[in-house]
Formats: C-alpha cells, sequence, structure tokens
C-alpha cells in the first residue's frame, strides 16, 4: 500500500485539497463564526501587538483554522497567527 | 440605472449544475475583459464562494451590502486570479426572507453601475429565494441536464419566469454523455429543445474536470483542455455576441477510449 501512496503523490491530489477547504468552511458553519467575527479578533489581536512592536501588515496572516492537539492528536480549531514583526518599538527596548 | 447586464442562472431543480455554471461563465466573462460580479442569492446554503476558491475571503455578504452593515464595495470580495472579477456571497447564517425582491432589484440596479455583467446564481426552487434572485435580472438562463426530472422543472420555471416579464429565456444543457446519448439511451439536445421549446446557448459535457476544478476552486474554464472549458468558453463568446458553432462532443472522448475502440474494432 505504502508503494501506491509513494507512487500517487497523494498530497497534491485534488481530493486532498478538497477535503481540506471542506474541513474550513464546516469549522466555520458548524460553530457559527462568520468570517466577520475572525476579522473582529484579528483588529483586535493587530491592535494589542501593535502597542509593543511594528508589524508588517502585508505579511500578517490570522486564520481560523484546524489542527491536531499536542498531546493527543485531538483535531481541534485553532486560530493561527503569524505577524510578522518589523522591529521593537522604542519605548519597549 | 447603469449599463451592465444582469442575467440569472436558475433551473427549478437542484443539483444541475447551476452554481458551477456561474462560477465558470462569470470567470469567462472576466478573461474576456469584462468587469464581472458573481451573486449568490442562495442565503443559508452558500456555495459559490467555495466553487469560486473565496470562501476565506469573506468578511461581509450580500445581507449586510442590503441592510447596509456594510457599503457595497465593502461586500465585493475580489477574485484570487482575474482582474475586474468579484464575488458577492450569499449570508450563511440567515434565511431566505432576510432580503425582499425589491431590495434585490436596488441591489442589482447598483452593481450595474459598477460591472458589465452581474451573473446571479438562484437557488433550487421557486420559492423567494428563487424570486430574490430573478428580480434584478434582465436575462434569464436555465441549465437542465437531459433527464426527465430536470427538463420538467425547467419547464415550470421557463413558465414562471415569462410570468415575471423575464421572456426568452436560453438553455444550456449540461452533463450531456457522449457515448449514451450515441447509443439512444440519454435524450439529445435537439430532444430537449424540442420539448421546452427556447434557444439554445450552449452544452456542457459531463467532465470529470469539473469535479477536479471544483475541488480546488479553479473554474474549469481557466484550463485550457478541458471540453469542459472549451464548452464553457463557447457559451461566453456567445453571450458577447460572437457566433459560435456549437461544440463537438465526440471530440472530446478520451485517447484511451478511441485506442480501446480501434482495438475491439467498435
Amino acid at each position: 500500500m505504502d508503494l501506491f501512496k509513494s507512487f500517487g503523490r497523494n498530497k497534491t491530489k485534488s481530493k486532498n485539497v478538497a477535503k481540506e477547504r471542506l474541513k474550513l468552511v464546516l469549522i466555520r458553519d458548524r460553530a457559527d463564526i462568520s468570517p466577520r467575527f475572525v476579522e473582529m479578533i484579528k483588529g483586535d489581536i493587530v491592535r494589542v501587538v501593535n502597542e509593543y512592536v511594528e508589524i508588517d501588515l502585508d505579511g500578517l496572516d490570522i486564520k481560523l483554522t484546524r489542527m491536531k492537539r499536542d498531546y493527543d492528536n485531538t483535531p481541534v480549531s485553532a486560530l493561527v497567527a503569524s505577524i510578522p514583526i518589523i522591529k521593537v518599538k522604542d519605548n519597549y527596548k | 440605472m447603469g449599463k451592465g447586464k444582469a442575467i440569472v442562472i436558475t433551473s427549478g431543480k437542484g443539483g444541475v449544475g447551476k452554481t458551477t455554471t456561474t462560477a465558470n461563465i462569470g470567470t469567462g466573462l472576466a478573461m474576456l475583459g469584462y468587469k464581472v460580479v458573481v451573486v449568490d442569492t442562495d442565503i443559508g446554503l452558500r456555495n459559490l464562494d467555495v466553487v469560486m476558491g473565496l470562501e476565506n475571503r469573506i468578511v461581509y455578504d450580500i445581507v449586510d451590502v442590503i441592510e447596509g452593515t456594510c457599503r457595497l464595495k465593502q461586500g465585493l470580495i475580489k477574485d484570487k486570479r482575474f482582474e475586474g472579477l468579484f464575488l458577492l456571497p450569499a449570508a450563511q447564517t440567515r434565511d431566505k426572507t432576510a432580503i425582499k425582491p425589491e431590495q434585490m432589484l436596488e441591489l442589482v440596479g447598483k452593481l450595474k453601475e459598477e460591472f458589465d455583467y452581474i451573473i446571479i446564481d438562484s437557488p433550487a426552487g421557486i420559492e423567494q429565494g428563487f424570486k430574490n434572485s430573478i428580480a434584478g435580472a434582465d436575462e434569464a438562463y436555465i441549465v437542465t441536464t437531459p433527464e426527465v426530472s430536470a427538463v420538467r422543472d425547467a419547464d415550470r420555471v421557463i413558465g414562471i419566469l415569462e410570468a415575471n416579464g423575464l421572456h426568452e429565456p436560453k438553455l444550456i444543457v449540461n452533463r450531456i454523455r457522449y457515448e449514451m446519448v450515441k447509443k439512444g439511451d440519454m435524450m439529445n439536445v435537439e430532444d430537449i429543445v424540442d420539448i421546452l421549446a427556447i434557444d439554445l446557448l450552449g452544452i456542457i459535457p459531463d467532465d470529470e474536470s469539473i469535479v477536479i476544478s471544483t475541488n480546488k476552486g479553479e473554474p474549469v474554464i481557466a484550463e485550457e483542455k478541458p471540453l469542459a472549458a472549451k464548452a464553457f468558453r463557447n457559451i461566453c463568446d456567445r453571450i458577447v455576441g460572437k457566433e459560435v458553432e456549437l461544440l463537438n462532443l465526440e471530440n472530446g472522448e478520451g485517447k484511451l477510449s478511441k485506442i480501446l475502440k480501434l482495438l475491439f474494432n467498435k
């Protein structure tokens, strides 16, 4: 079976893309989390972090996703934030 | 009112390919250089966003725009690949009564000032959601498949469209399986046009590449090779006024099946 898998380049198959996209959409649908709600959280996070550091807003990526919990591998919804920092603000140095 | 043209894509029956057709026609017209917005009116069961691959970019939706929660421009989502293509998504957590036909008429009127084409994806059924979807439309395209149930529903919808002042709707026959038609196991396009007695806009073969492109959230029309992509491009050409011959579905057979046929002399 593994042999077949490695030949099948399983990761790039469109059915896997479909499954991943569906999972994300369903998290939002089921939890009734509107993208606007995520936008609100995003806005607040940016505001707070911005107090301390200068953020590269173009590279900012905050999204709701699904990942496995570290200690028991259970899939959970997660808010993942990648916030590129340009520099720490002077008054906090 | 502006100069844009509003076209509703409808069918009566669910699952015949309205949303896929909307996404592909919208994308195709944008590829031809027009400014296009695709509008999802299926409130509570939105799907045009996932077919377009824009589901992660939604902030506001059509109900927000109509209720004034946001400005029209804020509600429009820019396509990730094509310049001049935008999506106005349906609301997912509201129901069909959130919008009235008069409001839809006003909204489409505003969109016409900004866009060349407004392609409206209608929900299945003939209830309020459907009525909203046709409220601002100048033209209607009916999607059907070569099945008795789909053609019957198409006929019903044609009648309702007429009653609402949308005359001369055009027909798109989707999911044609050439081999079955040849064997006489599926109604052909002429049969369907005969029964419905409306003008044919185009035919789309049943094509696996549509499943794959929907998996990825990238309308098939942007791909060069698939026969379905060619079929949608033909439809877009006709929409903008070019004369294009009807697609020959026979060419769509895979090389393998041709080789097999040669081998078995069939």
